[in-house]
Parts: C-alpha cells; structure tokens; sequence
C-alpha cells in the first residue's frame, strides 16, 4: 500500500509508526562496540540482555500499566530452564534459546490469571511475594539449580555450529544483540498493532475499558504472557552466554533494577529500557570501578535526579527538548 | 419484544434500598428520560443494568436474550451501552485512537497483534465517520486531555456509538456543559439512528421535556411514575418530590 492510497485518519496513523531516522541511528550505532570498544564485548553482550528485559517489563509496565516487582521470576526461570537443557546435554544454543522462553511464557501465562485480577499496590504485593516465592524455591531445590553455588556444567554447542562462545564475547554480543533486535522488531509491531493500542486504553483508564467492550483481563493476560516469553529469552541469553546460572536471576534485586532501569530510561517509549540499560550498566562498570561499595549510593543519586527533573525518564526529557527547541526555531 | 426490559430489580447497600422492584420496559428506538432527586439511585439502576453493579434479585433482557449474569464488557458486545456522568475517557490517546480502539473491540480486532493500525482502514474509516458525525473532525488528532470539556462529552458519546449499541444508556450526557451548549449536545443525541433506544438522565427539565418521548421518575430507589411529558407534567405526585421540600439536584 503506497501512502498517497491512505486516508487522512491512516496516514495520522501510519506517521506514529513509522521508522525514524535515529531509531536506524540507534540501531546502527549498536553495532560500533565491535570496532571501538572490542574489550568491553562481554559488558555490551550483558547491556543487550537487560535491554531486552527492560524492553518485556515495558511491554507490561509502560504499555498497559500493570506494574511489577517480581519480573525477574521470569527471566530467572527462563535462565535455569536455558542452563538445565544445555547441562543435560542439548547445548544447541537457539532451540534451546526457544525452549526457555516457552518456558517462560507457560510461568507467565499461568501466573497472569492472578496478575490480571489486580491493580496498583495489590499488583505490586503479588508480583513481589510470586518472585520472592521462586527465587526461595529455587534456593531450596539446590540438587536442581545449584543453589547458592549456582548452577555448574553448562556447556554450549557453538552457534550455527560455526561461532564459539569465547571469552572476547563477540558471539555473545552479536547473538544477544540479534536476538534483542528480533525481538524488539516484535514488541513495536504489537505496540503499532490495534492490540497496542488497547494495551494503551487499559494503562489510560482500566476502568472504562469494559463499558467499550474490551475484555480487558483477557488483554491484560496475553500482555503479561508475551512480556514472560521475552523476559525468559533474555535470562536464556544470559544463561547462554555466560554458561552458568546463578541464584541471582531470580532475586529482588533483579526485579527492581529492570525497575529502575526502565523508569531511567522512560517507560512507554520503547526506546526508554534500551537507553536505560546502557546507562545504568555502563555507570555501574565506571562508578564500581572507582568505589565498588557505594555503587548504589550513585544510582539512588541518579535515580532521585532523574525522577525529579525528569519524571518522563531520559527519553521523556529529550523529548521535551525537542519539542522546545521546535518552538524556538 | 422491548429492546431492554428489567424485571424485579433489587439492590441494597446494606440497610440502604438502592433499586427496589424496578420493572423497565424501553421499545426500540425511543428516547426515554430518567429523572429524579439527587440519590433516587439512578445512576445506581445504570450500574444494575450495564454489570458494574450486581443485583441482589431480578433479571435483565436485552431483546430476547437475558444479559443478567453477564461480565459488563460481554454485554457491550451484546448492544448495551453507556456513558459515564464524569469523563471517563483515555487522555493520553488522541480522539481518533480513543474512538479506533473501541471499533477493534467490536470487531475483534484488537488481540491481534501481528498488523498494525493503519491495515486496519475499515475500523479507522469507521472510527473517523463517527467523529465526523459528532463534529469532532477537527480535533480528532489532539490527545483527549487536550479538548476542551464539551467535545469531551461528545468523545463519551462517540466511543458509546463505535460499539454500535442497540440499547444508550447517557448518564447526565450534558453534565457540566453550559446550558446554550447542552441543546446543542442533545439536538445531537435525538438525531441518533432511530435503531437505538436511548435512556437519559438528567436534571435540566426544559431538555428533558424537548428532547424525550417519555419520561420515567425515580425517587427512592423505586420508579414512581412513568409517562409521556405531558403525563408527568400534570402529575402532581411528581410535582411533590421536585417542589415540595425535595430538593432539585
């Protein structure tokens, strides 16, 4: 369909989805740590996984507004599923890539039939006790995952049969970063997609959407199911690339960094999980280099000033100057 | 057949009666006025009727069917709609979005999410013919939040239209518009398709004695009278709730 064959109201539309030149600048631009930062392979390798899982919580959080403190059951549970396949003997990195998220996704589709009862600080009590609920699970069933020792004896196959995971990680960056791609290319689909917008109509006002005849539940549960596959892809990934899988990937901790990554970022902006990972990981590397134990204090600094000047994330903000700078010209 | 009928509706907030035995028969196509006292449980009885509230006794039809039991957004889909007394809308989606989105609600288009909006030009040719009708054309790529109050009530309205219902229930559809403007909203509403069987409340009685065929007065949580105009306009019990001591909200 040419644009001139589009009516008015379709072309309004059709200018909201379109690709924008720094979006191709982004992307492009993530390709440059293979030519200017060759050692930091394995840091931008960890960038791409927790860009994609910032990119599943926005899905949820940013789009339709179910807000959620436990979202690392899911990038945890698709870890140790992605450690477990390789460790009993399938390394084949992609169908066991797969094979987690649809692990992933059956936890998040299970789960999403309590999720999507609730709302506000409910939403937040349960999601928070469901990823405190696995993360201990997983430390008590330590014949299975390991443990606190983490899980040992996972060995991946190379990729395509040709790249091995070595330590420089230039497989582990260029597969974390086509996934992501993939699956980022999926999540602006769905967003520019007429379910996107009722994902937006449930953020916007939740209550109204039934007397339209939405059934709201039943979005809200697809939402949280598709935002589980990804999350599970991205922990897959990290299990993957690192070949061992640790207690971690499940804890609170996880849960709320992608938390506060994503709010740094700009939730509801596609984009806002992906800068917001980039900049809390890189300052993590810079501040924990300089004085490793009060690593967090800089990131409650930045967090407070963020949400301060920048209550729409750093996305938020620029937008903003943007707009002004528009004005003025 | 009526297009809605309600039989024994009941309904208590503890020892509060909301709706007691409310028996409601709206024909197709007519415009009926639900009038009353501030707390009469009108807005209640809206509640009881579209699912957000549930009845304690009594049953519901729409048409033939029987919708008591029914989740509020299954009886959207089955032709009974509503508008809220207070802006109820998504302020962040533009008119177009807002209205777009309930037109994939009803035809099913809004779990897929494998195409994007403009491939859908069927839903956002209708979506964009509805705002039209409402005179809401030149603002419809303005993020609701941004439209002035009136065309936010016609934006409740429009959203109401787009899930093409058979039964309208308008909840104060003028509430808070100045009163020039209120005619203007309800010459809109009576020139709804005759297809549609519109119930109003409202409080402004030169609107409702202009614009309904008949007019339903509840006081109490009990439908006290019904009638053409000029029916309740004689009826003094009527003129006992509005002028003796009751107060006229």
């Amino acid at each position: 369909m040419t644009s001139s064959a589009l009516t008015e109201p379709q072309r309004y539309l059709e200018a909201q989805i379109r690709w924008r030149p720094v979006e191709i600048a982004f992307w492009l631009a993530t390709l440059l740590p293979f030519v200017l930062a060759p050692n930091y392979l394995v840091l931008a390798s960890q960038i791409a996984i927790t860009a994609l899982f910032a990119l599943s919580l926005d899905l949820i959080l940013g789009y339709a507004g179910i807000v959620s403190l436990g979202h690392a059951a899911y990038f945890g549970f698709g870890s140790y599923t992605a450690g477990l396949i390789a460790k009993w003997g399938w390394g084949e990195p992609v169908t066991g890539l797969l094979m987690a998220a649809a692990a992933a996704g059956v936890l998040g589709y299970v789960s999403s039939f309590i999720i999507a009862r609730f709302r506000h600080l409910a939403l937040i009590m349960i999601t928070l006790g469901f990823g405190l609920l696995l993360a201990e699970a997983a430390n008590s069933a330590s014949w299975l995952t390991g443990g606190a020792d983490g899980l040992q004896g996972v060995r991946m196959w190379k990729l395509f049969d040709v790249f091995a995971f070595d330590l420089y990680g230039t497989t582990a960056y260029s597969y974390s970063l086509a996934v992501l791609f993939l699956a980022f290319l999926v999540a602006r689909r769905l967003i520019g997609s007429p379910f996107g917008l009722a994902l937006r109509g449930i953020r916007e006002n939740a209550v109204r959407m039934p007397a339209i005849g939405a059934p709201a539940r039943a979005h809200i549960r697809k939402a949280y199911t598709i935002a589980a596959v990804m999350a599970g892809l991205a922990g897959a990934l990290l299990a993957q690339t690192t070949e061992t899988v640790s207690l971690e990937t499940l804890s609170f901790a996880r849960s709320a960094d992608v938390l506060v990554i994503l709010i740094l970022g700009g939730a509801g902006r596609l984009y806002g999980g992906l800068v917001g990972a980039i900049i809390y990981m890189v300052a993590r590397d810079q501040f924990s280099g300089i004085n490793p134990q009060y690593w967090y204090f800089w990131i409650g600094t930045l967090l407070i000033l963020v949400v301060l000047f920048l209550p729409n994330g750093v996305l938020g903000g620029m937008a903003r100057l943007m707009r002004f700078a528009r004005s003025r010209a | 057949m009526p297009a809605l009928a309600t039989r024994g509706l009941d309904k208590r907030f503890g020892s509060l009666v909301v709706a007691k035995d409310i028996e409601l028969t709206l024909p197709p196509g007519e415009r009926y006025a639900l009038i009353g006292p501030n707390g009469a449980g009108k807005t209640t009885l809206i509640n009881l009727i579209t699912g957000m509230l549930k009845p304690d006794k009594g049953r519901i039809f729409l048409g033939e069917n029987e919708i008591t039991a029914l989740e509020p957004d299954a009886r959207v889909k089955c032709g009974l709609v509503r508008t809220f007394q207070i802006n109820t809308l998504f302020p962040h989606l533009s008119a177009l979005e807002a209205v777009t989105l309930a037109v994939c609600e009803r035809q099913g288009y809004a779990g897929s999410w494998w195409r994007e909006l403009p491939a859908y030009g069927d839903a956002v040719e209708e979506a964009y013919a509805i705002l039209v009708s409402l005179r809401l054309a030149g603002s419809c790529y303005r993020p609701t939040r941004e439209l002035a109050y009136g065309q936010q009530r016609l934006l409740e309205i429009a959203l109401a239209l787009a899930t093409k219902p058979k039964v309208l229930l308008l909840d104060e559809p003028a509430a808070g518009v100045p009163q020039g403007e209120s005619a203007e909203l309800f010459s809109v509403i009576s020139d709804l398709s005759r297809d549609i069987a519109v119930l109003f409340i409202e409080h402004d009685m030169n609107v409702v004695f202009r614009f309904a065929h008949r007019i339903i007065v509840m006081v109490g949580g009990r439908i006290l009278v019904e009638g053409t105009p000029q029916d309740i306009a004689a009826d003094h019990r009527v003129r006992d709730v509005y002028l003796g001591g009751g107060r006229h909200g």
